[in-house]
């Protein structure tokens, strides 16, 4: 990862690509759009998992309690919660389209900083947790969430909440959601790229590279692991809030806390793109994907089987990911030089992830 | 939350029920800390951390259910469930294991929750998602008047388990092959300077504890049930156990086991059964909460 900035035309080509393509390919939209929750999906566990080295196998937490938040809030501002996760099924509730967009803006506000909020509480009981006892920890408030919400009758419990239905035809909804991840994600990447040129960004990578060390060095590190992950769960209590408002169904187990798909396929994919690199996420959501999309329906049944195999196989055998593999093969073109001959050995035997620091 | 005061209050009236559940958890939590001690097992010799305990669990769990259908008595499922799972072990270890061993410890977290996702899901496409149990033909006894039943093949099960457990304590404290996998939990580094195999060892250890699933998923179809995603829970049970025990320590796990059992039959009763499965990831929060503030103390003390 270069901390130099990115060149403007790359900015630009992506952000023409970002904008064309529901009007090329009206008829992929929303996988497209689910592309660029993918790619906020995968940056911000890259901000823990791969520039903090705390691998968290339970993000997905605050993506549900945004999803959940926002619900509250758009029912709450105009009916009764607990009416309408009761009545909801039978009678139906119809919201104005001014009613709809203040419930759905403070909705999506409310809902990054309700996440954010979980995060810092959250974080007394997770870092002082190291390796894998962090994973499990993680893991487990996702799962107690997912739980503790489908048995919660106010929320809907288990059958879920249908959201407010979206004031207008079903193309222009798909383009304004299409368009509000598509901005989410570029505001994503545009903070993180901003976020590792400082010296936050040092802060969390010397973390990552010894925390002791970095302790003994003065650095106030659970401030910078809470803060690191305060943001990562902001912007998943947005993607959350969006999401769910883009299903228009809400439910705990498979839309909001789906710990065996959307949360693994953030691992996987940052994974398979290349760890701690600031294009990695990127590119493995990408092919992830792209992948997923084109092969999916040809495994009749067998698609998570398939998941677990390629979980498998990528930690197994590919673990530097497709970017990291491209820096070891072609370093001069990230800005690495390498000098003498032992040092590329060295940093080779010391881990995946090159470190720019010292290289340069 | 009346319910809830009703039945604790139900409990601080008829002391003989509060029996009833303790016995119950007993006979329960022997199969847990079976378990429990397989994944302690390979915590402590190769700092695997095996998140498909559970689904070897289910999978011991699914041979039995199948011998039963075949009309074998489900309790010769367990040394077939055995010999099945060291197999599988092996497979999964050659495959698998061996190659993330040194690697650090997410990495193996990660490759066995894919291991765990695979089972999962093949168990589903084989079997249905459908909660499934083995009948063993045996009666249930009855005490204090009918205040009291319990079933006898928790009674068997329980026996099984404390002797698989006295058979694998044995097996490691006598035998060569138990000793040289406690000298490679010790230091796998001292090990091999005097000559221990510990490639072998890793992958004996490995292959014992799937085959102690096995044994532990058999019991489990017979005493209660197997379904493909109750793999999880299993996998969180044991975790729990071992993180509360430490997993060095052995009389520690097999207690946290009984204690898991006992504290569940107490949970599901007074809250109510849809509260398991949120009560077993509470009580894991619940545990590495505790251990941290262990550990902020031990921190303190440096300072």
């Amino acid at each position: 990862m270069s901390r130099a900035p990115v060149h403007p035309l790359t900015i630009g080509l992506l952000l023409l690509a970002g904008a064309a393509a529901p009007l090329l390919f009206p008829a992929y939209t929303n996988q497209v759009a689910v592309l660029w929750l993918m790619i906020v999906f995968a940056s911000t566990w890259d901000i823990l998992g791969g520039q903090m080295g705390y691998n968290s196998l339970g993000n997905i937490f605050f993506f549900g309690a945004g999803m959940y938040t926002s619900a509250v809030v758009q029912i709450g501002l105009y009916y009764d919660v607990g009416m309408y996760t009761s009545g909801a099924r039978t009678t139906h509730i119809v919201f104005t389209t001014a009613q709809y967009f203040t419930g759905f803006a403070l909705g999506t506000i409310a809902a990054g900083v309700v996440a954010a909020l979980f995060a810092v509480v959250t974080s007394w009981i997770v870092f002082g947790l190291r390796g894998p006892y962090f994973a499990i920890g993680t893991l487990g408030v996702a799962v107690a969430a997912a739980e503790l919400i489908s048995s919660w009758e106010w929320l809907g419990a288990a059958a879920g909440i249908s959201m407010p239905v979206f004031p207008g035809a079903p193309e222009t909804q798909k383009l304004f959601f299409y368009f509000l991840l598509f901005g989410l994600a570029f505001a994503v990447l545009g903070f993180l790229r901003w976020l590792y040129s400082t010296n936050f960004g040092l802060a969390i990578n010397a973390i990552r590279d010894d925390e002791e060390k970095a302790e003994a060095m003065g650095l106030y590190t659970r401030r910078y692991k809470r803060t690191a992950w305060t943001i990562a769960a902001f912007f998943l209590g947005i993607a959350g809030a969006i999401f769910g408002n883009m299903t228009g169904f809400i439910e705990p187990r498979d839309i909001a806390f789906p710990t065996t798909t959307f949360n693994i396929f953030m691992i996987l994919m940052v994974l398979l793109g290349g760890k701690g690199t600031f294009w990695g996420p990127v590119v493995g959501a990408v092919v992830f994907q792209v992948i997923k999309e084109v092969t999916w329906t040809y495994f009749l049944g067998w698609q998570f089987v398939a998941l677990g195999l390629l979980i498998v196989i990528i930690v197994v055998y590919f673990q530097q990911g497709i970017v990291g593999w491209l820096m070891e093969k072609y370093p001069e073109r990230f800005g690495i030089r390498i000098a003498p001959k032992e040092r590329q050995e060295s940093s080779r035997a010391i881990g995946l992830a090159p470190h720019p620091e010292g290289a340069e | 939350m009346e319910q809830v005061i009703g039945n604790i209050s139900v409990l601080a009236a008829m002391p003989i029920f509060n029996l009833g559940l303790l016995i119950d958890g007993l006979l329960v939590g022997s199969i847990f800390a079976l378990a429990a001690y397989g994944l302690a097992l390979v915590w402590g010799v190769m700092s695997v951390k095996n998140l498909a305990q559970g689904d070897f669990i289910m999978i011991g769990g699914y041979i039995t259910w199948n011998l039963g259908r075949l009309g074998i008595d489900p309790l010769l499922g367990v040394p077939v469930a055995m010999v099945v799972l060291w197999g599988i072990g092996w497979v999964l270890y050659r495959t698998v294991i061996s190659k993330v061993i040194t690697r650090d410890l997410f990495t193996s977290l990660l490759a066995t929750f894919g291991i765990a996702i695979v089972i999962q899901q093949g168990l589903n496409l084989a079997f249905g998602p459908d909660t499934q149990s083995a009948h063993a033909n045996l009666p249930t006894l009855s005490f204090a008047g009918g205040l009291i039943t319990i079933a006898a093949t928790r009674i068997v099960g329980f026996a099984l388990a404390i002797l698989l457990a006295i058979a694998v304590i044995l097996f490691m404290k006598k035998s060569r092959m138990g000793q040289a996998i406690r000298a490679t939990a010790q230091d796998s580094r001292a090990a091999r300077v005097l000559g221990i195999d510990t490639e072998k060892v890793y992958s004996f250890t490995f292959c014992l504890n799937a085959a102690i699933c096995g044994a532990a998923g058999a019991l489990v179809a017979v005493v209660w049930n197997v379904q493909p995603f109750l793999g999880t829970t299993y996998s969180i049970r044991l975790f729990v156990i071992v993180t509360a025990a430490g997993f060095g320590n052995l009389p520690g796990v097999i207690a946290a086991g009984f204690g898991m059992g006992v504290f569940e039959q107490f949970g599901g009763f007074v809250l109510g059964a849809q509260f398991q499965q949120a009560l077993i990831v509470l009580l894991l929060l619940a545990v590495l909460a505790v251990r941290q503030l262990q550990q902020l103390r031990v921190r303190q003390a440096v300072q």
